[in-house]
């Protein structure tokens, strides 16, 4: 009997390597796949197509048993258990449109056969029919955006690169994916890894960079794994184009494009003032282009099926997919891409199931530690870069943390002053001294000392970090406080004392 | 596995000039130097600082800079192994306060802080070495202490 599995480090955390070994050892041939994304229910396991999950050793025999019989059982136990049915039929799958994560739960990560035949080495094929002007063209019309939060077009920053000039140029995918609620850019590196190399290598040929470096947090052990043997495994196929995987060191400033190139420099991660934009002045004083995982991820399938297919997903100026990340209290929690445009409150409640806990929702924590805390009265938001921004929020790198009614939305705010008093770079004083400052106050706040004198102050705090601080971290922190402020008042009052 | 510490103590120990020539064709080597230093020795001390500063022909106050400014170079060496306790937002709403009275009591155990696993929707979660572990209860994070010993 063939068994599938993923080896996704969400498998791995919920116990798929010991499943993995009760197969073999019970005579089944276990193939480990990349992760169908649904990950209440891993460990997944899959025969002929149907899945079960979540599977613990104890439920190996049982599967067997369920997976050597045409007609399955399905006590499906509102979504929460899976028991025999077709995995690709589940609504949480059914409902998506999967582009960037086409082959999630379909394909062994690092075979070269399942890549090539799923479509694999498509896009570059094209690149390299089209050339590099074309190239550049097609991704800017298809109105990609990067994905790694600021949403700046793709294509415009490529031109700017293929027009400077320089001694040589360089593709730095940023994988330093540090935002909390965030896993699309570890799964596409686990799961897809060539996949991403391509999406590398078509913007080598797209502006004339020989040399490309993946920059992967050192907290994810797995995906710098997968990346390593698929760099080596494919290293022909991108030629003349060399890639090379570098490590983060645990700061999570380095996410910021210009510490991160000072980091892959092997200086300090600190963040440099732009101008000069990095399209001119980047990595070793190169043109560089910066791109997040999912942006370059997303290039192979728009140049292997044109801009046009990729644009017609989207709404406004938000074009194309989203691989957006349920996470923290949700029932079912996961990856799910679809075009922008769905409502919050269609992926928390319709798509999501609530929260976990079963308890109601209260907060909804949107792009990450510098994203805004949105009320349920924000649920009807579309998921759009624009529409984000103007409710003063922000989307981005996709994650969603779902909070319950027993969170103290005070203490949120005061974490926010606290994470980014741990990982300021420290090259700016709104974030470095900001940062601390706030954390004090909000405990003086939350201690119940000169509460309306404290909020004031706050405020003020805020306005200076968000106008003056050199990047987003500082920049940023302003908005989980001031939304937690504005949306939570009730946190923010002299409180009985318990 | 990229920089694992169980096979670098499976080969001839390196030293640090070993590691310092082996990186030396690579543009910006300091940081591969460090974390492999760092894997190998657990520690980059005050003398090794000296000697990958002159091995870079960098100043010591440039890589001293560097090594702590990064929250995963450390000064000393410390013998217990680490484990990475998540304490981001999404593992706090999946109630990964309930893990804090675990920790304060762990022994021989080294809990450190980790600002994301990946591993959001499974939370809590933790690192042990490479070794990943989520949907953490006290019970099960008390196990993982233990084991880790």
């Amino acid at each position: 009997m063939k068994v599938r599995l993923s080896d996704d480090a969400v498998a791995l955390a919920c116990g798929a390597d010991a499943v993995a070994a009760a197969f073999i050892a019970a005579g089944c041939e276990v193939e480990r796949v990349s992760s169908w994304g649904m990950h209440w229910l891993e460990p997944l396991v899959e025969i002929d197509g149907r899945g079960y999950g979540p599977v613990a050793v104890e439920d190996v025999a049982r599967v067997m048993a369920a997976g050597a019989v045409a007609s399955p059982p399905s006590p499906d136990e509102a979504g929460d258990r899976l028991w025999g049915t077709p995995i690709a039929d589940h609504p949480f799958i059914a409902r998506q449109q999967r582009l960037t994560f086409a082959r999630a739960g379909r394909t062994r990560p690092l075979s070269l056969e399942d890549y090539r035949t799923t479509g694999g080495w498509q896009g570059l094929a094209k690149a390299r029919a089209l050339g590099p002007e074309a190239t550049v063209e097609a991704v800017i019309a298809s109105g990609l955006r990067g994905r790694g939060g600021a949403g700046f077009p793709a294509g415009v920053k490529w031109r700017t690169v293929a027009q400077a000039s320089g001694a040589r140029k360089y593709i730095v995918c940023n994988a330093d994916e540090g935002d909390s609620g965030t896993f699309a850019d570890r799964m596409a590196m686990e799961g897809d890894p060539f996949q991403l190399i391509e999406g590398m290598a078509i913007a080598g040929l797209a502006v004339g960079a020989d040399k490309g470096y993946v920059y992967v947090r050192s907290e994810y052990p797995h995906a710098i794994a997968k990346m390593r043997a698929a760099i080596r495994l494919s290293a022909d196929l991108v030629a003349p184009f060399v890639i090379e995987l570098r490590v983060g060191a645990g700061a999570y400033v380095c996410g910021e494009e210009t510490s991160l190139l000072n980091s892959i420099e092997g200086k300090r991660g600190e963040v440099r003032a732009k101008p000069p934009l990095p399209a001119l002045k980047g990595l070793f004083g190169c043109p560089t282009v910066v791109n997040n995982v999912l942006t370059l991820a997303a290039v192979p399938w728009i140049m292997a099926q044109g801009p046009d297919a990729y644009a017609a997903y989207g709404m406004g100026r938000s074009r194309g997919t989203m691989p957006i990340q349920l996470a923290g209290n949700i029932r079912h929690g996961g990856l799910f891409e679809t075009a922008f445009g769905i409502s919050l409150g269609e992926l928390v409640n319709d798509i999501g199931g609530g929260t976990a806990s079963g308890r109601p929702v209260r907060a909804v924590q949107v792009g990450g530690p510098l994203g805004a805390y949105h009320p349920v009265g924000q649920f009807d938001l579309p998921f759009d870069y624009e529409a984000f921004a103007a409710a003063d929020g922000l989307i981005g790198h996709g994650g969603l943390v779902v909070f319950d009614d027993r969170v103290d939305m005070a203490r949120q705010a005061r974490f926010a002053m606290q994470f980014c008093a741990a990982e300021s770079c420290g090259k700016c004083t709104p974030c470095r001294i900001g940062s601390t400052r706030g954390a004090e106050v909000l405990d003086q706040l939350i201690a119940g000392v000169d509460v309306d004198a404290n909020l004031a102050l706050i405020h003020d705090l805020c306005d200076v970090m968000k106008s003056t601080s050199l990047c987003a971290l500082g920049g940023f922190t302003p908005y989980p406080v001031m939304s937690a402020i504005t949306h939570f008042p009730e946190d923010f009052v002299v409180r009985e004392p318990s | 596995m990229g920089i694992s510490i169980d096979s670098f103590y499976s080969q001839p120990m390196k030293t640090i000039d070993d590691i310092i020539k082996s990186h030396l064709g690579s543009d910006g080597p300091l940081l591969p130097i460090l974390h492999e230093v760092q894997a190998v020795f657990g520690c980059v001390d005050e003398e090794t600082v000296r000697q990958i500063a002159h091995g870079l022909n960098l100043s010591r106050a440039e890589v001293h800079g560097v090594v702590s400014f990064y929250h995963d170079f450390k000064a000393t060496r410390d013998p217990r192994p680490v484990v990475k306790l998540c304490r981001a937002e999404a593992c706090q709403s999946r109630g990964q306060a309930a893990l804090e009275s675990v920790a304060e009591a762990a022994s021989g155990v080294k809990v450190e802080t980790v600002y994301c696993l990946g591993l959001c929707a499974v939370g809590p979660a933790a690192m042990l070495g490479e070794e990943v572990h989520g949907r953490l209860t006290p019970a099960r994070f008390a196990e993982l202490l233990e084991a880790a010993r």
